[in-house]
């Protein structure tokens, strides 16, 4: 065995690679729930992989046939409708994952130096993973899959000037066609996950240069070493301690997306649409276009902003700003401190608000722009407008302004002192 | 080691989901529940030939083979004998000669493939569909229906279930009407009306059928129970599965812990 190792090692950097990415990597030992995000969104991306290459063996990319053959798989292939539902619940699952790992990052302040580019990595494989969901969403061509991608694209039709040939040049057509569902197929199925795959190493590759982050904040490569191990005094090897308890994560994992893909596949509607199960038909409009969850709370902001100088654009250019700003994130923040544990009283709050806004945006931009009624006619500045929409606004404002404060309050915020050793 | 923040963080996952799922607007049509059962073979077996007699000749189930029956209890005789024509082989899918163009002509729009149909509709809807049929003569077809208005579909089941005609009763107020709509205990719809008012829509049967209402409700259950098993056919080992699934990651989970706290025994 060694001797073969050692043939490798001779000719490719086979033990060095293992053990500078994992074998050897010295990572703080006080990892909490949160970290238990990133090992587990590398396994739905494996899983996604795995599942859509089976998929692709019998999915057929031809509006004539592509709903049909979704029910081919879901029916005629043998254990078709496991890979498909392991998909379709992954999608989500990816999100789910991606978005608590986000989060971590910025209760933890892992974005900051000298963590800046895996932050920046990490915020590339999430536009990566929007446009990888946008276009696989298009592939079963069910009701949902055609007019949710209509009004995507119609989104950069919106831009001025060039917006109309833009659409057209995305769409390879003056609708979606079949035309769109080819090319869609194939930016889903190669282009995209191959860019994502690249960039996961590069965020790993980077993490693992710079060191992990932890939940007090604290550079453990400034410690002083463990004159026994060699290792600062809160470092532990990645391998076998977080290799186990990743592993233990996995397990439960699992079991959470076993329950939704075994007993509530469509998870009541958010997950598979109810219209999804009605072929693409480009002549009848659904009554109410709602893109899949994940993407809702920038599409509350779409519909938040008000047309402006006869164009929908700047709906456009604020959703698109919500994205892009998390790039500007470790410049923004100027805090003496990093970990939430150790912010005032100001950051807290400002989080906190940020969450309540994503998350009641999010709610919003799946339910009709009527839910909540309308305000009564002698409202001041409002007028007669839906209560939601005015909500909307509010909460895109709080969003952005989480982000452009953030200099000033991070700044000024009373903070507590930070502990030389990581805590439990 | 759950972190402080991680609790109400995801409680207010939870509460948005939940949120989400109360919203709804307009008439409130409150559907009576499907009584249907995903282990009643006997029930689909019934649904599947009552499927095939009234449904199958405008409306196809072009995703379904006739072989896939045998996962409700048919076997393969008598599938041929009695539910498909003898030119069909039993590994076609259900289809139907009308083409969607007649059909267009026909009822207006083409009758959609019923195959899942289940799955955009839901159980509750199409078993509150088939009891929702009444009497309207400003309709085309001579029917409507309170679940789908102006629907294009006659009562294709009327001599079973009778003639309903709507009745349309008016509330002063909103509690008033949601009493009386709860009160119905089966399809009703709660709408407003002018004035603040409210009205509640039943349907009242004047003409019996060959069946009594609870004989007409079994038949439409079992259609109903078909259709649900029709629009998923694993479902049933899609669950069996699943219990499986679980019950083998609980157990490995036992020994994920246990390795996991043999190895972390060391750090301090």
């Amino acid at each position: 065995m060694d001797k073969i190792l050692n043939w490798i090692d001779d000719r490719f950097p086979l033990t060095a690679l293992w053990e500078s990415q994992w074998g050897k990597y010295v990572a703080p030992k006080n990892f909490n729930f949160w970290y238990y995000f990133g090992s587990l969104a590398a396994l739905v991306l494996v899983l996604q992989i795995l599942t859509g290459i089976f998929l692709t063996m019998n999915y057929k990319p031809d509006a004539a046939k592509a709903f049909e053959s979704v029910e081919y798989i879901m029916r005629d292939v043998n254990g078709g409708w496991i890979i498909r539902y392991m998909h379709s619940t992954g999608a989500s699952m990816f999100f789910v994952v991606v978005y608590l790992h986000m989060f971590r990052g910025l209760m933890y302040g892992s974005y900051r130096k000298p963590r800046e580019l895996t932050w920046i990595f990490g915020c590339i494989i999430y536009l990566a993973l929007m446009g990888e969901a946008f276009f696989g969403y298009l592939l079963p061509w069910g009701q949902m899959s055609y007019w949710g991608a209509q009004v995507i694209v119609n989104l950069f039709s919106a831009v001025p000037i060039v917006g109309e040939d833009l659409g057209i040049w995305i769409r390879g057509d003056y609708t979606i066609s079949d035309i769109t569902l080819n090319r869609f197929f194939a930016f889903h199925v190669i282009a995209v996950p191959l860019v994502l795959v690249g960039l996961v190493a590069a965020h790993l590759m980077a993490l693992h240069e710079t060191g992990s982050n932890n939940p007090d904040g604290i550079e453990i490569k400034k410690q002083p070493k463990d004159p026994a191990t060699g290792l600062p005094l809160d470092g532990i090897y990645s391998h076998p301690y977080y290799s186990v308890k990743d592993i233990m994560g996995v397990v439960v994992f699992l079991a959470v997306f076993s329950v939704i893909m075994f007993f509530v596949p469509d998870m009541g509607g958010y997950f598979l649409e109810a219209n999804n199960f009605v072929p693409a038909d480009p002549l009848k409009t659904p009554v109410h276009i709602a893109p899949v969850w994940y993407f809702t709370p920038y599409y509350a902001m779409l519909r938040a902003v008000p047309s402006l100088f006869g164009s929908q654009f700047w709906g456009v250019v604020v959703m698109g700003a919500a994205v892009m700003i998390f790039f500007a994130l470790p410049w923004l923040d100027r805090g003496a401190v990093k970990s939430i544990r150790y912010r005032g009283p100001t950051y807290k709050a400002w989080l906190a608000a940020f969450v309540v806004s994503f998350l009641v945006l999010g709610y919003l931009g799946v339910v009709p722009v009527t839910v909540w009624g309308q305000f009564p006619e002698n409202w001041p500045l409002v007028g007669t407008a839906d209560c939601a929409t005015v909500v909307s606004r509010v909460l895109t404002v709080v969003y952005f302004l989480f982000f452009l404060l953030m200099p000033w309050y991070t700044a000024r915020d009373r903070t507590k002192p930070v502990p030389e050793r990581v805590t439990g | 080691m759950m972190n402080k923040l991680a609790a109400p963080f995801l409680a207010l996952l939870l509460l948005a989901a939940a949120g989400t799922a109360a919203a709804a607007g307009g008439a409130d049509v409150r559907l009576e529940p499907a009584p249907i059962n995903r282990l009643d073979s006997a029930s689909m077996q019934r649904g599947a030939r009552t499927f095939v007699n009234y449904c199958l000749s405008c409306h196809s189930a072009k995703y379904m083979r006739y072989n896939r029956l045998t996962e409700i209890g048919v076997d393969a005789a008598m599938i041929q004998d009695n539910l498909m024509f003898a030119s069909d082989k039993i590994g076609n899918q259900m289809t139907i000669a009308m083409t969607a163009r007649d059909a267009k002509a026909w009822f207006g729009a083409p009758p959609p493939d019923l195959t899942v149909e289940s799955r955009v509709r839901g159980a509750d809807w199409l078993y509150n569909y088939f009891l929702g049929f009444y009497k309207d003569d400003a309709s085309a077809s001579g029917w409507n229906n309170l679940v789908f208005p102006n629907v294009g579909m006659p009562h294709v089941l009327w001599k079973q279930a009778g003639v309903g005609r709507l009745v349309s009763t008016e509330y002063r107020n909103h509690e008033e009407a949601l009493a009386a709509a709860i009160a119905v205990k089966g399809l009703a719809v709660l709408a407003p009306a002018k004035d603040h008012k409210y009205v509640v829509e039943t349907i009242a049967v004047d003409e019996p059928g060959a069946m009594t209402p609870a004989q007409y409700k079994v038949m439409v259950a079992d259609l109903v129970n078909f259709l649900d098993f029709m629009g998923e056919p694993a479902k049933n080992r899609r669950i069996n599965l699943g219990i499986i699934v679980l019950l083998y990651l609980g157990v490995l989970f036992v020994f994920a812990y246990w390795m996991k706290r043999e190895y972390w025994k060391d750090v301090h």
